[in-house]
């Protein structure tokens, strides 16, 4: 199991080589392209607002469908895309009426863009909300009103490391159970009811377990022990601390 | 205006936004939305609360609206115009505006018309409120920026 989780993932490492040759020349920019979904006009302007204070290029779009146009997965099958410019980042609100947050990450998922991260933003701080998009392979999960330093955050673990010395590191990682057809290069989680709310520092609505970034994962550490685990498995953490919470809980 | 008048200003612009955060008015969402204000996007604030006020006084009229008519039965419409209100209140740190929302969305979730009717007053009510003292806050601003302007004008 472990070979093939191996070899799936050099695949897709070659897959997205080609991919990237095929796409149109794209200007040559060191700059982050995210793509953000909202329907909502007021959270579209902050949001680009602050990926734009921290270098990103953005474009925004307000549906699911749109995002979908843009990217050119659109039910017209557009092979060429209205856009050269490569999307390194997707980020989207959960709740839009049409196709939700969690839609739109199947259907990215499920599509020759699946290697693009998407991160999922919601006011609403629902476990098993975020259960179900981590495991539809969201990359993490933000809690409305997102805050510069969410963003600060998820910029530096994303896109200041090599992305591609972290697939490396994966392969050699420890084996663990799998489900079926997920070949992501993070093991895959599942819902873990024994992850119980701990006291965070930050001021947090609901009593459940606040996953906003805004607490820091060492906040959370002293009752996960996640720091001790960390050690023992540090080639295989994943760098988005809300599955690093997800997976050391499942080792509880 | 200068000198003492600048500081006055300042010191006006500080008081009013202590006020609105010791009333609850405002909450830290708010100065999120300062910290992304520069030199590259120098109304950035009052921006997005404008669109705010566009965005919340057309809910608003829909809410009303819908409530209004006699044969009104449709919460679930209601609803989604209510979480609208609440995602945007919460964005720009619209506090109280947001928790009336809250308390509406309660009230048409158990299909409470006159719940709903005494909320949407309390929200007429709260909204007028916040949008006179942004307002103010961003006049006492511009008159500031303007005294700066005289202050220190450019040289060459």
């Amino acid at each position: 199991m472990a070979r093939n989780g191996v070899f799936s993932r050099r695949r897709r490492a070659e897959r997205v080589e080609e991919l990237e040759e095929l796409l149109p020349l794209t200007e040559s920019t060191n700059e982050v392209h995210v793509l953000a979904v909202d329907d909502s006009l007021v959270d579209r302007i902050v949001i680009e607002r602050l990926l734009k204070i921290t270098s990103c290029k953005v474009t925004t779009v307000d549906s699911g469908m749109r995002a979908l146009k843009y990217l050119g997965l659109d039910e017209e099958e557009t092979s060429v895309r209205i856009d050269g410019l490569k999307v390194d980042l997707i980020i989207t609100d959960y709740c839009m009426p049409g196709m939700t947050g969690y839609d739109l990450l199947k259907k990215i998922k499920g599509s020759s863009f699946r290697e693009i991260p998407v991160v999922i933003m919601s006011s609403e701080n629902v476990l098993t909300r975020i259960d179900r998009c981590l495991e539809e392979g969201a990359e993490d999960f933000l809690l409305k009103p997102v805050k510069l330093s969410d963003v600060k955050r998820l910029k530096s673990y994303m896109f200041n490391e090599d992305r591609f010395r972290e697939e490396q590191k994966g392969m050699n990682k420890r084996k663990l159970p799998e489900t079926s057809s997920d070949d992501s290069s993070t093991p895959t989680l599942s819902p873990s009811p024994s992850l119980s709310s701990s006291p965070s520092p930050s001021p947090s609505p609901s009593p459940s377990l606040d996953l906003s970034s805004t607490s820091s994962p060492k906040a959370l550490s002293s009752s996960l022990s996640i720091d001790s685990l960390a050690h023992s498995t540090d080639s295989s953490m994943p760098s988005s601390p809300t599955r690093r919470l997800k997976m050391s809980s499942q080792d509880l | 205006m200068l000198g003492l008048g600048m500081e006055r200003l300042r010191a006006d612009i500080n008081r009013l936004l202590a006020l609105l955060f010791h009333q609850g008015v405002l909450d830290e969402q708010y100065l999120q939305l300062q910290q992304l204000q520069d030199e590259s996007s120098p109304n950035f604030v009052s921006e997005v609360v404008n669109i705010y006020f566009q965005e919340s006084e057309k809910l608003l009229r829909n809410l009303r609206s819908l409530l209004m008519d006699r044969e009104f039965s449709d919460y679930k419409k209601m609803g989604v115009h209510l979480n609208q209100f609440i995602g945007s209140s919460s964005s720009i740190g619209a506090k109280r505006v947001r928790n009336v929302c809250v308390a509406f969305r309660v009230a048409s979730e158990q299909n409470n018309r006159l719940g709903c009717l005494r909320a949407l007053e309390l929200l007429e009510h709260e909204y007028c409120y916040l949008k006179n003292k942004l307002h103010e806050l961003f006049q006492i601003e511009q008159q500031r920026l303007l005294a700066a302007a005289v202050r220190y004008p450019a040289q060459h």
